[in-house]
């Protein structure tokens, strides 16, 4: 037994308490991003739930009402204690209240929709005056083309010829939905005759325009001049002519969109009526089963996806913006890829390491670190008034004479190059490494085999490195997808009236300004006129925008994933 | 084979390949190695004054103790110090009669003469029938029958051809170590070389893969000049037709391999082929 005492432990290691702090370190980032992640995706998600409407009816004394009213119906969104600093001289008498009942100095925030009628779209009740709160199954949420969703109980559809179908009608539901589905189409044969048909022909008209600007703008015309003008002229009619009947035919959609009215009362009794063509879609928020709530769900999200955004970003779907993102990311990727990858290999291949290297790549790293805006700035100062216009004076003079440039203005070319601009240094970086890490035997080897430098370069080195610099290239999208500031100075728009690619010749179209997710979450958080109604479609954007990019980085790590499989090098 | 080098002869060579081949009036020497000094910097001399000159299609074995620059002088013969900055060298190197150093010689046509088998196998990262093909795609040739061609007649020179026939079109990376350095003496020689460089080719092999490998050489000699660098005696004794024993960069002693191992002239040599230091 006395052996054993040679082992007893007299000293504690040093250190052992570091261990538990780089722990703790790791925990509080990892707990830090999963709470931003949650948050995000919980409101996120939330926009899309078709949530419990209720019915508040408030106790009438201290003549507390609603718009004159004592009943008032919505979604609770929030319920919090009021700052007492701020309440209003004559309401001291909460004070007293709250003694009592705690209730009178907490608030709930009802979203109450119905904004054309109300002029706001949330109520804030004081909880204390509440007499009762109740879910009627009757209750219906509409969404509409304007003025955002209605809240309201539905009593009857009048019809062109006069008839009409009541609330009480066993069969009103039905019809409600069959005229619901029979404005939908109508509205998306519109939207395709509008978007497509008639969006192609102005496209057309609009070039023609510009020619004829062009002639307008000059002081003599030569002959020829004169008869190109008339040319273009003789087209524009032409193409108006075309124009003509698809406008005919939009006019009488729309008319016809009109034609059946929509009656109801709103919660607090007021009677009104909408004509149907106005109603996007509607549900039952207290009469759904589990499995409606659900597919509601996915509906909503598969529509936020897909769908144009309407009443400037603030309602509708996000689907130019989503787009515009992945056309910008990928054209990005197609941009950085190839001349981060040249560069690495001269830097780290055919030049001579030395101090001119070392600064070099020191200044590449440091290139990393450069505020974005900065990068703007530069996307515009050259590529935008120094490239793009010199581009326009060579293949677009007729252009600069009207001054209307087509490369010389912000397009999702120069944007797309001004984040691959910034985002090369980590694509050299991580080729970089790549390139060092493919072992010297394989180069060699490949030497010995009467290859050239660039033979191995090119059939070894880079292969063997792809995964590297795929993983370059995953860092730059990630940065580069998300990154706002340097696209405001380089052609991202709240609104942009066409996408970049679509089924128009040429199909992409590089100078064409574009949405961005990024973009879209400001201006819809800060710039919309309501910012607490959109605060839900800002957290539904962002969930967009963190999903996109999981996505495209997904896409490269499984491409990663099979390459290092193909080309993982020996190891025994 | 080279044929302009033929009345080039060594007397010394000469005797030795008469010695043990009837075929050695058509022997000559393929390297001569002048004078040669090689330095990779200004200051750490490597080699120092080596005179040898190695025969065509024989087994010729380096050996001497770490780092004495067998490596050193093995890569130099297709200039694949040249990789290294800052390297010099003195005195000269002729392959068939010409200078290695030739500004005119392009070190790829030289490179494309001399196949080499590193140390460590090296396949790259492709299949196998594509390890093969290598050093005729860098050439520049595509011809699908003479790929298959060479793939088959390679594999089969490395015996490794019954083993691998079926997976032409896998990774290399599925090959057990032996196989991959089978497969890199293939790759070696599917150009056809006339010199075969081997640097410790069997180091990281067992006892029946580098049995193998010697049959291999033992084959090869029929058709290539073979250099091979090797710290095991026995593999030299029993590969090698002439065996070089370098210590300190000097060559000490560069004679048939028998008489290196039954009879060394020198006591250094005696004393390193009888295990005594190294
Ligand atoms: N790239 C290099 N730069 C500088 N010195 C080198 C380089 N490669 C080898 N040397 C030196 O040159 C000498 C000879 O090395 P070499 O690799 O030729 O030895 P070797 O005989 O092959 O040894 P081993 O049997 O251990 O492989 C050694 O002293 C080594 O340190
Ligand atoms: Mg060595």
């Amino acid at each position: 037994m006395k052996i054993k005492n040679a082992f007893v432990r007299t000293d504690k290691p040093a250190g052992e308490v570091w261990v538990w702090l780089t722990g703790l370190g790791l925990a509080i980032g990892l707990f830090m991003i999963l709470f931003l992640l949650a948050i995000i995706a919980w409101n996120g998600f939330n926009y899309f739930w078709p949530k419990k409407v209720v019915e508040i009816t408030l106790s009438e004394e201290d003549g507390y009402l609603f718009r004159g009213g004592p009943t008032v119906a919505g979604v609770i969104t929030q319920e919090r204690g009021m700052i007492v600093e701020n309440l209003a001289p004559n309401q001291g008498y909460l004070l007293d209240q709250a003694t009592d009942n705690p209730d009178y100095l907490r608030e709930i925030q009802l979203y109450t929709g119905n904004r054309d009628v109300y002029g706001q779209t949330f109520a804030y009740l004081n909880k204390g005056k509440i007499e009762s709160i109740e879910q009627p199954k009757g209750i219906l949420m509409v969404e509409r083309l304007e003025w955002g969703n209605a809240i309201l109980f539905p009593r009857k559809l009048v019809f062109a010829d006069g008839t009409e179908v009541s609330v009480e009608d066993p069969e009103f539901d039905q019809v409600l939905r069959r005229e619901l589905s029979v404005v939908r189409e109508r509205r998306s044969v519109l939207d395709e005759l509008e978007r497509r048909q008639m969006g192609r022909i102005n496209l057309r008209i609009d070039r023609a325009r510009n020619e004829l600007r062009y002639f307008n703008s000059l002081p003599v015309l030569s002959e020829r001049q004169a008869s190109e003008r008339a040319d273009y002229q003789d087209r524009i009619e032409r193409l108006n002519a075309e124009l003509q009947p698809l406008l005919d035919e939009s006019d009488r959609l729309r008319a016809k969109q009109q034609q059946v009215t929509f009656h109801f009362v709103l919660p607090d009794g007021a009677e009104r009526s909408q004509p149907m063509g106005d109603v996007v879609n509607f549900y039952y928020p207290n009469a759904m089963s589990v499995f409606d709530r659900w597919s509601w769900f996915f509906f909503k999200i598969w529509e936020f996806l897909t769908d144009y955004p309407r009443e400037a970003n603030t309602e509708g779907g996000i689907f130019p913006a989503l787009f515009g993102t992945l056309v910008m990311t990928i054209l990005m990727s197609l941009a950085v890829t190839p001349f981060g990858v040249l560069a690495a290999v001269y830097l780290r291949e055919y030049a001579k390491q030395g101090p001119l290297v070392s600064a070099v790549r020191i200044s590449i790293n440091n290139l990393a670190g450069v505020p974005a805006i900065v990068f703007g700035v530069f996307g515009l100062g050259f590529f935008i008034h120094v490239v793009g216009a010199q581009i326009d004076n060579w293949f677009f003079p007729r252009m600069v004479a009207i001054n209307t440039p087509v490369f010389g203005t912000g397009g999702i070319l120069w944007a797309s190059l001004t984040l691959a601009l910034m985002t090369v240094p980590v694509v050299i970086v991580a080729t970089e490494e790549a390139l060092a890490a493919v072992p010297r035997g394989v180069r060699e080897g490949s030497l010995a085999c009467g290859a050239s430098k660039w033979q191995t370069i090119q059939r070894l080195v880079l292969p063997a490195s792809s995964p590297g610099i795929l993983t370059g290239l995953i860092l730059a999208m990630a940065r580069g997808a998300g990154e706002v500031a340097p696209l405001l100075l380089v052609g991202v728009m709240a609104l942009a009236p066409s996408l970049p690619v679509d089924d128009l010749f040429p199909f992409i179209h590089l100078d064409r300004k574009f949405m961005h997710l990024g973009f879209h979450i400001y201006i819809v958080a800060l710039q919309s006129p309501d910012t607490e109604a959109t605060k839900p479609l800002v957290f539904a954007s962002t969930l967009v925008l963190i999903m996109l990019v999981v996505v495209l980085n997904l896409t490269a790590i499984l491409i990663r994933n099979h390459l290092r499989k193909k080309y993982m090098s020996s190891t025994f | 084979m080279s044929h302009s080098i033929r009345t080039n002869r060594n007397v010394m060579t000469k005797q030795a390949d008469a010695a043990n081949d009837s075929d050695a009036e058509l022997r000559g020497d393929i390297i001569q190695i002048k004078d040669y000094n090689f330095f990779y910097d200004q200051n750490s001399q490597v080699l120092f004054n080596l005179n040898m000159e190695i025969p065509e299609r024989k087994v010729t074995a380096f050996i001497g103790p770490s780092g004495c620059g067998k490596s050193t002088l093995l890569r130099n013969l297709n200039r694949m110090n040249d990789l290294i900055d800052g390297i010099r060298h003195e005195g000269d190197i002729l392959i068939d009669g010409h200078s290695i150093y030739d500004p005119l010689l392009e070190v790829i046509s030289l490179r494309k003469r001399i196949g080499m088998v590193f140390q460590k196998s090296n396949p790259f990262p492709k299949t196998i029938y594509e390890n093969i093909v290598y050093s005729l795609r860098v050439a520049g040739r595509s011809k699908k029958s003479e790929l298959d061609e060479t793939v088959e007649r390679s594999l089969k020179a490395a015996a490794l051809w019954d083993e691998v026939k079926d997976r032409l079109n896998q990774s290399a990376f599925g090959l057990s170590g032996g196989q991959m350095q089978r497969l890199c003496i293939a790759r070696a020689i599917a150009n056809s070389p006339e010199i075969l460089l081997m640097d410790e080719p069997c180091s990281a092999l067992d006892p029946i893969a580098t049995g193998k490998i010697e049959e291999l050489i033992h084959e090869l000699k029929k058709d290539y000049t073979i250099v091979i660098v090797t710290h095991n005696m026995q593999q030299a004794a029993r590969v090698s037709d002439r065996t070089a024993f370098f210590y300190l960069g000097k060559l000490i002693e560069y004679n048939d391999t028998e008489s290196i191992f039954m009879n060394p002239k020198n006591p250094q040599t005696e004393a390193y082929v009888s295990g005594r230091f190294g």
